[in-house]
């Protein structure tokens, strides 16, 4: 069985990959068998992406469904899209600012309340932490440092230590970029 | 030995290493791509040949030419590569091998990012060859050293069939040492064996039959079939490949006990299949694409013992997960299959279909192109990112590989009124497209051809190819330049244009429109992304809120980067500031960031 279920959602272009890229070797990095799979090939040009990721697992990388103990949404719609995958027991982690859809944009489709969607999928898991992680991450430094704002948010709820995070983050972001991606880290962190 | 938390991609290149590869031949293909690419960041140094090669035919021929040197060879593609290549690939079985030569064909279930979905096991199967098919980035690691000793104990090509659930999963895999590579490499002549006169021929077909039982029957007791039979057990499952690891989490919470065949490599030799069938009472077969091992199950055992896809317990199509496995072998042991709660959410989700980037070249070469040859014109088109064309309306078919002049050649000799442009990227035109360009002008076909050249391999990931000037490892080269290629076809109107200039490039477009026979227009620009990457820097825009009207124009050009809110557009930080969407606002309101 696994011991944590992981789903990172988004938008291609934001970073996934790299976050679940940081848990998985800091998972590694602490003894812990880890299986992910990642979106690659066409989603990854601006369209919806997921990652999975099981920490303490030996089994396939593929989370079923009504089972992941987090989700971690990097946009409000993203979250809702794959909130099939929560557990009722699950915590939902998800960046309020939006990313539009051209569908939206061309006036053919609505962009659903954000505050309707954080309801929505506080009635189908355990608890929701909705913030603005991308004001965070400039507050950090960097827009493009979301992904470690948001491993910051979920670094309390995986059964990884910090350091090991903090030390897989500096080794893993460009090195200009390490003090930066740190302070999003702890910010993420102490939101 | 150390774990490493490897891409499955990245296991397979780092098996490849440690097998001591000595050449590496390949053309980009999602999920295979990433092989190739991690593979080539160890070649200078450990000194072997690697290559990206114009297509899958061409990369599995140098493959095998340096196979019969004794070399160590691999070639990697994706599944519907293997069509290209199938030609010498069904008769490499024939000749053999003998350096190992291991062919890696990824699947993709589901054709998450493919035009088909189409099960490499039955072309092994067709070639007579044997195939691996792993569970896991760790086990296709593991498997490739045994498959290059198989490869050389018995002169066979080998196959290994990764599928998009192992090429891009990603997990906590062994690392070893390096073995030593000190080959004596030889080209040993051999007509009756290298030369396939239909004389020789039959006589290897003959050799190739006769050793089929022998490879099977080494595989039976490899660590890749795998039979465990459990006292009291009523159901037996057979399952191959990823679904395997499905089957694994399944059996693992349920207290009944099912007796298990697990199948990694091919051919699977009748006895393991025989003592399972003949131990139970129900054979359940869970295979992802087709029924290859189920087919061989069912000529031993009645047709009411089996269940699969013939019957109908297993769907054809598609991928599997833990899910859909669970729902299946509980009701085949006839317990209640519980399926999780829906999730019920009463909001309609906006479609986020992947998109071409904000700043694409593609997006303006296809606007304008529509413009000008308007919706009555047929639109062929090709495999890459531009293939997002559909969203502007500039796609209409997409066939395989290369096949966009040649579907827009026929349309055009059908006898329609209709005029008829076509798209392809410039690694597609390498690829396959060229022969269709010589075939349209040699044929008289009257077709606008445009070459979408963003100077890379975008959608695999920004792959070179010979019109890039680079080879894999960054080395420079040659450029092959598309213009002369184009010329020496025989095409009388060449034009050369950059999408960033929508006046000119109309022009060239009204221009093609009034030309009959064969004409083409080499769109160039490079990638937003490569350009990004090689430090091009272009201010990005805004919208002038006093000056937009709210017509949504620009909205309608399909740009990312450009939403809409409270009547009026607004450009976001997504802006590449390629510019293109300025002279499309016909009021004046798109400008540089003042800022
Ligand atoms: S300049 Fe206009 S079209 Fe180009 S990327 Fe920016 S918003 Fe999109
Ligand atoms: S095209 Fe110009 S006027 Fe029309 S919506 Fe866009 S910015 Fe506004």
């Amino acid at each position: 069985m696994s011991k944590y279920d992981l789903i990172i959602v988004g938008v291609g272009g934001q970073g996934a990959i790299l976050a679940s890229d940081i848990i998985g070797k800091a998972a590694v990095a602490e003894g812990l068998p880890v299986r992910a799979a990642e979106t690659h090939g066409m989603a990854q040009r601006g369209g919806a992406v997921e990652n999975h990721v099981r920490l303490g697992c030996t089994h396939g990388s593929l989370i079923p469904v009504r089972q992941a103990d987090c989700l971690m949404s990097m946009e409000p719609v993203e979250a809702l899209r794959f909130a099939k995958y929560l557990s009722t027991k699950g915590i939902a982690v998800i960046n309020t600012e939006r990313i539009v859809p051209p569908i939206v944009a061309t006036g053919k489709v609505k962009y659903p309340d954000v505050d309707v969607i954080i309801d929505t999928i506080g009635g189908l898991c355990s608890e929701v932490k909705a913030e603005n992680y991308t004001e965070l991450a400039k507050k950090a430094g960097a827009i493009q440092a979301l992904n470690v704002v948001m491993i910051g948010a979920i670094s309390r709820y995986l059964p990884l230590k910090p350091e090991t995070l903090r030390e897989i983050i500096a080794a893993s972001v460009p090195p200009k970029t390490v003090n930066v991606n740190l302070k999003a880290f702890d910010l993420g962190r102490e939101a | 030995m150390s774990k490493h938390y490897l891409l499955g991609n990245e296991a397979i290149a780092r098996g490849l290493l440690e097998c001591g590869v000595d050449v590496a031949t390949g053309y980009p293909g999602t999920p295979s791509s990433e092989i190739l690419t991690a593979l080539a960041q160890y070649a200078k140094e450990n000194k072997f040949h690697i290559e990206w090669s114009v297509n899958e035919k061409v990369a599995l021929e140098v493959a095998i030419g340096a196979a019969w040197t004794g070399a160590r060879s691999v070639c990697t593609m994706k599944h519907v590569g293997l069509n290209v290549a199938a030609d010498p690939f069904m008769t490499l079985s024939h000749t053999g091998v003998v350096g190992g030569l291991v062919l890696i064909s990824a699947d993709d279930p589901f054709c998450h990012s493919s035009q088909n979905e189409q099960d490499s096991r039955m072309y092994a199967k067709f070639a007579k060859i044997p195939c691996f098919d792993p569970q896991s980035p760790g086990e296709a690691k593991d498997m490739l050293a045994y498959a290059y000793e198989f490869s050389e104990k018995f002169q066979t090509p080998v196959m290994l069939r990764p599928t998009t659930r192992v090429s891009h999963a990603k997990s906590d895999v062994d690392v070893y040492e390096l073995q030593s590579r000190d080959r004596a490499y030889e080209f040993k002549k051999d007509i009756e064996r290298f030369v396939v006169l239909p004389k020789h021929t039959r006589v290897l077909l003959k050799k190739l039959n006769e050793k089929q039982k022998a490879m099977s029957k080494e595989l039976a007791s490899s660590p890749w079939n795998k039979l465990s039979l459990k006292e009291g057990a009523k159901l037996g499952i057979i399952s191959s490949g990823v679904a395997s690891v499905y089957v694994e989490e399944v059996l693992d919470g349920i207290g009944i006990p099912v007796s298990y065949l697990k199948i990694g490599a091919y051919p699977v030799d009748d006895s393991l299949i025989r003592e399972l069938v003949t131990s139970v009472e129900k054979v359940l077969v869970i295979e992802e694409l087709m029924p290859l091992v189920e087919e061989q199950v069912r000529m031993y055992a009645p047709f009411e013992k089996v269940s699969g896809k013939l019957n109908g317990a297993v769907p054809h199509e598609g991928e599997f997960d833990v899910t859909l496995v669970s729902g299946i072998i509980k009701k085949a042991l006839g317990l209640p299959v519980q399926k999780p709660a829906d999730v019920n959410v009463d909001i309609e989700i906006p479609q986020r279909p992947p998109a071409l980037c904000p700043g694409c070249p593609h997006r303006s070469t296809f606007y304008i192109m529509k413009s000008v040859f308007k919706d009555e014109s047929i639109f062929a088109s090709d495999i890459g990112c531009y293939t997002l064309g559909t969203q502007l309306g500039a796609v209409d078919t997409c066939l395989c590989m290369g096949a966009s002049i040649t579907i827009a050649s026929g349309l055009s000799h059908s006898g329609i009124k209709n005029k008829v442009a076509c798209t392809i990227g410039d690694s597609t035109f390498l690829h396959t497209g060229i022969q269709g360009l010589i075939n349209a002008v040699y044929n008289k076909a009257n077709i606008t051809v445009v070459i979408l050249d963003n100077r890379t391999t975008a959608m695999t990931g920004h792959q070179p190819h010979p019109g890039t000037g680079a080879t894999i490892l960054g080395d420079p080269v040659t450029e092959v330049s598309l213009e002369a290629l184009v010329k020496s076809c025989g095409v009388e109107l060449l034009q050369v244009v950059d999408p960033f200039d929508p006046e000119t490039t109309k022009a060239a477009f009204k221009k093609a429109y009034q030309t009959d026979g064969v004409n083409v227009i080499i769109a160039r620009q490079p990638c937003i992304i490569t350009a990004k990457k090689m430090g091009i820097k272009r201010k990005p825009m805004e919208v002038i809120e006093d000056l937009c009207e709210g017509c949504r124009r620009c909205v309608k050009f399909g740009c990312p980067a450009i939403e809409f809110e409270n009547g009026k557009a607004k450009i976001t930080d997504a802006c590449a500031g390629c510019g293109v969407c300025t002279k499309i606002c016909q009021f004046g309101a798109i400008k540089i960031r003042s800022d």
